[in-house]
């Protein structure tokens, strides 16, 4: 579904990734570990497509297309779909209307008739069960005074309600108490299927109790020095990462 | 709602030009460009004009001349030749129409462009639209359900003609002749506009709507606007505006009064849209407009503006609440793009005790525009315990265009409580960034975020109008980001 192959990127002249490669395959999950600084968030980006990073070399292509020739919106209406570290505030959007534009114009990309009413609000009601997300929240506007936890459990509801092949969740557990990640990574694994893909990035190996990887990769400077499975996860957390740069 | 108007955006946005630049070709009779005191005679004898009136007018002219343009707004401009405009401009079949299939098909399919069909208005919504198009009122439905409750709602000049005995004894008393450059002005040419008066004690069943617009090239358009709430009634008023495309610029003065007598409400809700000239600044209607109401004890009036249009707009609402216990009400939405250049705010002045006001304005400027929020809160001395609350916030898109604010606060009595906020933010990066990874399209993604960045406002406004309010702001902000 995803492959990456040797892909160098730099944001101000610095180079982030040197050399990444990575395939990811339908109904799999992968995990990506490494220390701060080591290119996670940035890979996030790049899939996504924020503008910010220069591609000097490489290519990632999604379900067979160029994913670095689509735009933004294109990527995400192919089914990209990144749950951001810092979800930001839209004022006055409410997240109800925000998420009937984005569906709408995913349909629209797909030849699809947009949404009418009735099956939008027993979508969001379905969906918003699955993380257990506070009706009123729906009618709120996006994510404006959510917590901490809000915010990322609203996330994993948008996601649920686009229906993503790839899910990127960008240190979705970073800031949730126990139970918020518990339920976050309950709506996740509600979510897998044989047609879709998820990607985790993740400092620590806590949020891998909940969402078992197939692969977890090991990301160090700008590149993937290790792969295993999820007991990988379990070694580094053991070991730590210095063990991993001393085996550099 | 939400959900229709974005339907509708992407409509609107697959195209660029101004939506609403067309030219009707109704034959208009013109009166010779130029002004002086046989023109205004002109005016007044082809419309048939009481000697009041006339003398009115001259009086106005007498005053206007001795006035000098201002000049303190935050606005640039090559000022207009006032001897070069035509002060007069009226359809020749300019008749009553007994029903709609009377009316001139070329009309209809000017309406339709406007996307305002009076029939499917009618018939759907019950709104009742006096349709005035280059300064006669060519229709105006609904009047005898309005009659029945003995509201008139009619133009201007037909005003005149039935009743003179309100216009006479209101005329004026708003907004006096005296009261600046542009209200002189518009005092001793204007054309014609709308007249509403609401018994004591009605509540008008449904939203008065008139649409305005300039048609004839180089015909200034002079609009005169008076609603009187009499005592313990009620009105929601709504005006829009649509201009189309020209060369040179046109020159908007109209003149706004709005009375609530004792106990009374009225809610006056504008959108306007006139053409603001293209992307170098070629062209654009000058929009230079006083409005005001004036509040008796316990009454309230409550003004609403979306501001899109206009090359340059000079234009402040405001509410002179005289009476004890009254409430005037300011929401503005102003959108500037390419090179408009607005400068509108609101007065509220505090006479009475237990007075209170609300101002919320929103600021949006992109490309080279510039844009001024300009308000005053005045308490006078009297004006025991009054209470205001101001919060202006500018939306800036680009890093080129300019947001001001120039709040002014006097206040003579102690016992006064006034509030004011203001912010100014830009469109985020990441609030875009945010919106195109959910599969939105930019120009929808702006759409959004400014929809909401202005919720405050727009929620004020009548429905229908909401819906057209916010395609708006659409269109305005084409391709001003990126």
């Amino acid at each position: 579904m995803l492959k990456i192959e040797n892909l160098h990127a730099s944001i101000n002249g610095s180079e982030i990734l040197k050399g990444l490669s990575l395939e990811i395959n339908a109904g799999e999950v992968h995990a990506i570990m490494g220390p701060n600084g080591a290119g996670k968030s940035t890979l996030a980006s790049i899939i996504a497509g924020k503008e910010d990073y220069e591609i000097s070399s490489g290519n990632i292509s999604f379900d067979g297309k160029d994913l670095l020739e689509l735009s933004i919106e294109d990527r995400a209406r192919e089914g990209v779909f990144l749950a951001f570290q810092y979800p930001v505030e839209i004022p006055g959007v409410s997240n109800v209307n925000f998420l009937k534009t984005a569906i709408n114009e995913i349909r629209e990309h797909k030849g699809l008739a947009p949404l009418s009413a009735k099956d939008f609000l027993s979508l969001v009601k379905q969906k918003s069960a699955l993380v257990d997300l506070d009706a009123s929240l729906a009618s709120r506007a996006v994510n404006e005074g959510f917590s901490g936890g809000e915010k990322k459990r609203n996330e994993i509801f948008q996601m649920a309600m686009l229906e993503p092949k790839l899910a990127v969740l960008d240190e979705t557990d970073s800031g949730l108490d126990i139970d918020a990640l518990r339920i976050v990574a309950g709506g996740v694994n509600a979510l897998k299927s044989k047609e879709n893909a998820t990607l985790v990035i993740t400092h620590y190996q806590r949020l891998l109790d909940y969402i078992v990887p197939d692969f977890v990769h090991v990301l160090y400077d700008g590149k993937i020095v290790k792969t295993g499975g999820k007991e990988l996860a379990l070694e580094l957390e053991e070991k730590g990462y210095d063990w991993i740069k001393s085996a550099e | 709602m939400a959900g229709y108007t974005e339907e509708q955006l992407a409509k609107d946005l697959e195209n660029s030009e101004y939506q609403y630049g067309f030219v009707s070709d109704i034959d208009s009779d013109v009166v010779p460009a130029g002004l002086n005191e046989s023109v205004i005679r002109l005016i007044s004898s082809k419309k048939n004009e009481p000697e009041w009136l006339l003398n009115f007018r001259l009086k106005a002219f007498e005053v206007w001349c001795s006035m000098e343009e201002p000049e303190w707004a935050h606005v640039t401009y090559d000022k207009p030749d006032f001897q070069s405009i035509s002060y007069y401009a009226a359809p020749k079949k300019a008749k009553k129409y007994e029903s709609w299939d009377e009316v001139d098909p070329e009309l209809k399919a000017t309406m339709a462009k406007l996307g305002i069909s009076l029939e499917e208005q009618q018939r759907l919504t019950g709104v009742a639209v006096d349709f005035v198009i280059d300064s006669v009122s060519v229709g105006t439905s609904f009047k005898a359900k309005l009659a029945e409750l003995g509201i008139i709602f009619c133009s201007f000049s037909e005003a005149v003609q039935e009743h003179p005995e309100l216009v006479r004894k209101y005329l004026g008393t708003v907004v006096p002749m005296t009261d600046n450059f542009y209200a002189a002005l518009n005092a001793a040419v204007f054309s014609d506009g709308s007249f509403c008066y609401i018994p004591k004690g009605v509540r008008c069943p449904m939203e008065l709507s008139t649409y305005f617009r300039i048609n004839a090239g180089g015909t200034g358009q002079f609009e005169r606007t008076l609603v009187i709430a009499d005592e313990s009634s009620y009105v929601s008023y709504l005006e829009g505006c649509t201009a189309p495309q020209r060369d040179e610029n046109q020159l908007h003065a109209a003149v706004v009064e709005l009375l609530a007598l004792d106990q009374a409400e009225i809610k006056y809700s504008t959108v306007q849209n006139w053409y603001p000239g293209d992307k170098d600044g070629k062209g654009g209607v000058f929009n230079f407009v006083t409005k005001r109401g004036l509040c008796e004890t316990k009454s309230k009036i409550s003004w609403t503006q979306v501001e899109t249009g206009s090359a340059v707009t000079w234009k402040y609402p405001s509410c002179i609440l005289k009476g004890d216990h009254s409430v005037g009400e300011f929401f503005s939405v102003a959108v500037t793009n390419n090179r408009q250049q607005a400068d509108t705010g609101t007065k509220m002045v505090h006479l009475g005790r237990h007075t209170k006001s609300t101002i919320i304005s929103k600021g949006i400027s992109a490309g080279y525009s510039q844009n001024s929020y300009r308000g005053l809160v005045q308490i006078q001395k009297q004006a025991e315990h009054a209470r205001n609350f101001s919060q202006c916030d500018s939306l800036l898109m680009g890093s080129v265009c300019g947001a001001h604010t120039f709040p002014y606060i006097e206040c003579k009595n102690p016992s006064a409580q006034i509030e004011h906020e203001a912010t100014t933010s830009k469109i985020g990066e990441d609030q875009l960034f945010y919106c195109q990874q959910r599969g939105i399209s930019e120009e929808k993604a702006i759409s959004l975020i400014v929809n909401g960045y202005c919720k405050e406002v727009l929620n004020q406004l009548p429905m229908e109008f909401a819906v057209e309010a916010q395609k708006l702001l659409s269109i305005s902000l084409e391709g001003s980001v990126g």
